[in-house]
């Protein structure tokens, strides 16, 4: 792939955008010099799958089990950021109590995406054992998720004007145990995890971002938190019940003593956080006002709310991996008029092109695996980057075509 | 502090119970049918299921009686998977197509649905009679 004369530097290698190194297909091209790479470019938009389309010919309640979907692991951010769109628009206030469910749920969602990933990492680092281990400690908490919600995954536990299931008495012992374990082995993750030789070689000042790159690039969550950035809606912009919870944002600082940015650091802010949901939980619990859950029980009046609403809002969370913004305008019709997702992942995928530089090959699948990218949240749209489109239309790929003929005849 | 910490933590885990519920059988038997078939009469031993959590929604149970033909149900499915006959205003519900959101089971005035237990549902043919409720 060179360009021609017989120049053999810089080479270029493409991964993606399915590759066994990467979890989520995204099209990579590195120039390499040697082991080192020199420069990155990535495309994205391989996992389109039109969910906003599918979303403005349904109504406001068929949309958050569409939302639950948009991805896999935070099944309740992006379904908590449309609802409190919705539920500006149509003015409906959420009871307190469903406020506090919510932010339960999405504390335990926080606790499996951060387990998840540091299972991912440990694999990346071809450290097996430890990813079995972490996955088995994530266990507990799809338990306590299927036990609250119904389900593993695909919640569906949010509902416009609030939820659709109360947390009983006995719940609470349920989640009380699970919370014991994890304030057991939270130690011992951070054991694991940071005390472990290999890991650090592999990881301390690996796939660096510094703090200033992070504010440039506008990355959030734990990305833009292992810079040093001090950025936590759940703490700058609270919102549902976070506003009288104690959350403070986690700062790789706090447990190492200094910030560096690297991939080391990403670890370390995940796996604290996964301490800190714990206690978030906690506080819900004993915080938990008695009260409704839903503010309109009956669904059918709740679509004649929706149907009569008109106006545009938006709505943030902080998902596991970062800021997830929704924009809604309705305009009293059934489906909302337009509809925009923002993942997480979208804000943070700029900050690989600095990671990965001056990077060697094999540290190319941890440096991608450490911001968390969900690919399928965040490819919204397809990229027309100048006169080059990624995605060719029947006209385009026939011109081209006839344009490689031509040259074959020259 | 070691710098192998995992190493012990492994050989604790060696005496451990495996967390994996082995269901059905230890190893995939080659004919899931011939399976159960000798679990049965007894010759084989069939490893149960987790126990599915409170309020699990499976597959879904319609009574035909009691409904009334609103259309309700069809208007809240995200996916589509409700039919309203016109002719016997009944509906039909392709199974194969439904989440499992368990929504139509809250806006039916009559509350005829319901979530059932029943999670085995894979299969090959997405028209089977099994997934097929009405």
């Amino acid at each position: 792939m060179s360009e021609g004369s017989g120049r053999k530097a810089p080479y270029i290698i493409p991964i993606g955008p399915t590759h066994p190194a990467l979890k989520e297909p995204v099209m990579f091209t590195f120039e390499m010099e040697g082991e080192m790479i020199k420069e990155v470019d990535f495309a994205p938009g391989q996992a389109h799958r039109g969910i906003e389309w599918m979303g403005m010919r349904r109504n406001p309640v068929q949309i958050v089990h569409l939302t639950d979907r948009i991805c896999g692991i935070c099944g309740v951010s992006h379904t908590f950021a449309f609802a409190r769109a919705v539920e500006q628009i149509a003015e409906i206030e959420v009871p307190e109590r469903a406020d506090y469910i919510r932010a339960l749920i999405a504390e335990f969602e926080r606790i499996q995406s951060h387990l998840l990933w540091a299972g991912v990492a440990a694999h990346e680092l071809g450290f097996d054992s430890l990813l079995h281990l972490t996955w088995r400690v994530r266990e507990q908490s799809m338990d306590v998720i299927e036990n609250l919600t119904g389900n593993r995954v695909n919640y569906g536990i949010i509902q416009v004007g609030g939820v659709r299931r109360d947390i009983v008495p006995e719940q609470h012992q349920v989640i009380e145990d699970c919370l014991n374990a994890y304030e057991g082995v939270i130690s011992k993750l951070l054991e694991l995890f940071l005390d472990d030789r290999s890991i650090a070689l592999r990881c301390r000042d690996v796939g660096v971002l510094s703090h200033r790159e992070a504010l440039e690039l506008c990355t959030v969550g734990p990305t833009a938190r292992a810079s040093g950035v001090n950025v936590d809606l759940r703490q700058d912009y609270p919102y549902s019940a976070y506003g009288d919870l104690d959350v403070r944002t986690i700062l790789p600082d706090q447990y190492a003593g200094e910030t560096r940015g690297d991939v080391y650091d990403r670890i370390v802010v995940r796996l604290l956080e996964v301490g800190q949901s714990c206690g978030i939980i906690r506080q819900c619990l004993d915080a938990m006002p008695a009260g409704e859950v839903t503010a309109e029980p009956k669904i059918a009046k709740l679509l004649a709310i929706c149907k009569k609403a008109s106006g545009e809002a938006i709505g943030r969370v902080e998902a596991p991996r970062g800021e997830c913004f929704h924009y809604v305008r309705m305009e009293a019709q059934e489906a909302p008029h337009s509809w925009k997702v923002k993942a997480s992942s979208y804000s943070n995928l700029m900050s690989w092109i600095p990671m990965l530089r001056g990077e060697q090959i094999a540290d190319i699948p941890i440096i991608v695996a450490s911001i968390d990218p969900c690919l399928s949240c965040t490819d919204r749209v397809a990229v027309i980057r100048g006169q080059r489109r990624d995605i060719l239309s029947k006209e385009e790929l026939h011109r081209l075509s006839v344009e490689a003929t031509r040259r074959l005849q020259v | 502090m070691s710098s192998l910490p995992m190493i012990p933590e492994l050989l604790r885990q060696l005496m451990r119970k495996p967390a994996t519920n082995l269901f059905p059988a230890k190893y995939l038997p080659p004919s899931v049918t011939e399976f159960l078939q000798s679990v049965a009469s007894g010759k084989a031993h069939l490893t149960p299921p987790v126990e599915t959590p409170p309020r699990f929604r499976g597959k879904i149970e319609y009574q035909r009686d009691g409904c009334i033909g609103c259309g309700l149900c069809v208007k809240v499915c995200p996916s589509h998977a409700i039919e309203l006959l016109p002719e016997t205003k009944r509906i039909r519900i392709w199974v194969d197509q439904c989440i499992f959101c368990s929504q139509c089971t809250d806006i039916c005035p009559k509350g005829g649905l319901h979530m059932t237990d029943a999670f085995l549902l894979a299969t090959e043919d997405r028209y089977e009679e099994n997934l097929i409720v009405e």
